[in-house]
């Protein structure tokens, strides 16, 4: 059979972007295809005209099935039946927690192919060929989907959202969950944590990451920002800690900024964050170890310890500044 | 309670990874160790038991690898399980994602678990999706990159942070949970654990002790195929600083900047 199948993840009445990315990257290989590309939206607020908006998008139809929103297994459920019914050959998903795990639940269920943190798909006689990035980026791999249906989940952002002033057909379906996608309750979607800062505009940024070693750690960072006329913005893994504020992050599953600095002090430069500020002008990066690989795509790298070298930093700049 | 952690022996952070050009797989010569991420699962089913919540009455690690990765269990053991499980056949060698996770999911079949712990990405595989697999094979609910589970009578109360916020999740089990590394500190094993290690059960089971099916595993049974291997695209290396001299590390970084006019 053929056509592109694509989930769209969607939160307080908005496409999260890299859904929408999904959907119009689906919409460009399906015409090189020559096929087409549907998508699938999944919660209890869905609308027709939501679902219709990714006509825009370049979906020709769009599904919506009420059920759980946020919760990964009933997209599976509902994904897997329209895979059964209508035999789409592949299903793409954008970069992110719920393509993840949906997309594993789907090649589980159907038995198909699984690849992910793609950032590039080709169409290669007549088939879809994904491009995946291993080993902390040291070298990409063309993965192909022996039967079907092929599952790609991408990197963040590296589909391109592309609107074509399409429609959609729209159709409600119901499906019939399994015993086990019911088991999870939503009880607080999408809580914000942390006070509200405004990482996005700052056109100078100081990173900061577990290398702080504590959320007081965070002051060195502040004091660094402060000098240089910037803001702090923060790696996941502080903030899961609870050391920063959520507002703050970069990456994957937070903002994206491109400042024309971004210093970044104990910060290993995972791929998640690296998504997230990869585009900054001038990246400086203080780690002490040699093989953090955010010495592979810093400016100017320092290979040291931070609770040297920040504080000293701090105060040159002020002097710098002030003379 | 019997709560069940995956883990998995990877190449040590010390090594440096690459592919071997010959078989398109990992290159799995060099020092090893148990995936970081799979520690904090196996601290996270120590303070289930710890926490009297609930009574957990084994903490059971299970792999599944060559002869080697019994070293990864030896270091679950030590860590706090009560016992392994390592799975190893010939015919699993070269498995992909779904195929592990099928092959894993018969194992824990046979180990009927209540709760199903893992560390959400290896340091190798890089994946984060082996729990998502895992669960639909055993048709359990699931979640990953949970960073908070308290346990709340028959269910698990979970945190974790979504693309829109942070997520509370009610799952009731059993259940399949991967964990990310905020979720705890874990604790560093005791000599008279790491002693102990190789004293525990460990049973080695072949694909025919769990019913797994050959043609769904391997390299034939996976789903997926690698048509080449190629280098990233070529970019300039930046500057590097080895900090020896602060003052003078910090005068060549206030230079920098004021080279590019960011300290205007
Ligand atoms: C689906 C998914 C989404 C994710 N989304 C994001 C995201 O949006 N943003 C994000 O940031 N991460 C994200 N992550 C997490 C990401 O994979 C990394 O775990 C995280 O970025 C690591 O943060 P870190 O660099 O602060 O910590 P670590 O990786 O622990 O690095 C700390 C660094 O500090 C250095 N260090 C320690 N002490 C010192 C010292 N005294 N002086 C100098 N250096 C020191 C260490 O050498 C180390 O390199 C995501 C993960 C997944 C699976």
């Amino acid at each position: 059979m053929s056509g592109i199948l694509t989930y769209a993840l969607h939160y307080e009445g908005e496409f999260n972007k890299n859904s929408l990315g999904a959907v119009s990257e689906a919409a460009k290989l399906a015409k090189e295809l020559g096929q087409e590309a549907h998508a699938v939206v999944v919660g209890d607020d869905v609308t027709d005209e939501l679902a219709g908006k990714l006509g825009n998008y370049g979906a020709s139809k769009v599904y919506y099935a009420s059920a759980p929103v946020g919760i990964a297994q009933p997209v599976v459920d509902v994904m897997a039946k329209l895979i059964q019914d209508n035999g789409y050959s592949y299903a793409l998903f954008g970069g992110g927690l719920l393509g993840f795990e949906i997309g594993a639940g789907l090649a589980a269920r159907l038995g198909g192919g699984v690849t992910m943190e793609v950032t590039q798909v080709k169409v290669q006689d007549g088939k879809l060929v994904a491009e995946r990035p291993i080993l902390q980026d040291s070298a990409i791999v063309d993965v192909d989907y022996v039967g079907e249906p092929g599952v790609i989940i991408g990197r963040l952002n590296a589909f391109e959202i592309a609107e074509n002033g399409g429609s959609a057909d729209v159709e409600k379906v119901d499906v019939e969950l399994s015993d086990f996608s019911t088991k999870c309750t939503m009880v607080q979607r999408g809580e914000q944590r942390g006070a509200d800062v405004n990482i996005e505009d700052a056109e100078l940024l100081v990173g900061g990451g577990r290398g702080l070693g504590k959320a007081e750690g965070f002051k060195i960072a502040e004091d660094l920002a402060e000098a240089l006329g910037g803001a702090v913005a923060a790696t996941r893994a502080v903030v899961d800690a609870g050391w920063y504020p959520y507002a703050a992050q970069i990456g994957q599953t937070g903002k994206t900024v491109a400042p024309k600095l971004y210093l970044a002090v104990g910060i290993s430069g995972a791929i998640q964050h690296k998504v997230g500020m990869q585009n900054s002008e001038n990246i400086v990066a203080i780690n002490k170890d040699p093989n953090a690989p955010i010495f592979e795509f810093s400016d100017l790298g320092i290979v040291g310890d931070l609770n040297k070298i920040v504080p000293k930093l701090t105060e040159a700049i002020k002097a710098k500044k002030g003379g | 309670m019997k709560i069940c952690v995956l883990v998995k022996e990877v190449p040590d952070a010390a090594v440096e990874k690459r592919m071997d050009p010959n078989t398109g797989r990992l290159d799995r010569s060099g020092e090893k160790n148990l995936n970081p991420f799979d520690t904090h699962a196996i601290e996270a089913a120590m303070q289930i038991r710890e926490g009297g919540a609930v009574d957990v009455d084994e903490i059971v690690a299970v792999t599944m690898g060559p002869e080697s990765a019994v070293r990864a269990l030896h270091k679950a053991v030590s860590l706090g399980a009560d016992r392994s499980v390592h799975l190893t056949d010939e015919s699993l060698a070269g498995s992909d994602v779904v195929a592990t996770g099928y092959a894993l999911a018969q194992a824990l079949k046979a180990e009927n678990p209540d709760l199903v712990l893992l560390g959400q990405q290896s340091d190798d595989g890089e994946c984060y999706t082996i729990g998502a697999v895992v669960a639909d094979h055993l048709r359990m609910p699931s979640l990953t990159q949970v960073i908070k589970i308290d346990v709340n009578g028959e269910s698990l109360r979970c945190e974790r942070q979504a693309e829109y916020g942070y997520d509370t999740v009610d799952v009731a089990l059993p259940a399949v949970i991967s964990v990310g590394d905020a979720i705890n500190e874990p604790r560093y094993p005791s000599l008279k654990a790491i002693m102990g290690a190789k004293k525990k059960p460990l049973d080695t089971k072949s694909a025919g002790d769990v019913e797994i099916d050959t043609s769904r595993v391997g390299q034939d049974g996976s789903k997926t195929a690698v048509l080449a291997i190629n280098p990233p695209p070529e970019k300039q290396a930046g500057e590097i600083i080895e900090d020896e001299d602060t003052d003078e590390t910090v005068q060549k970084i206030v230079a920098w900047l004021d080279e590019r006019k960011l300290l205007a």
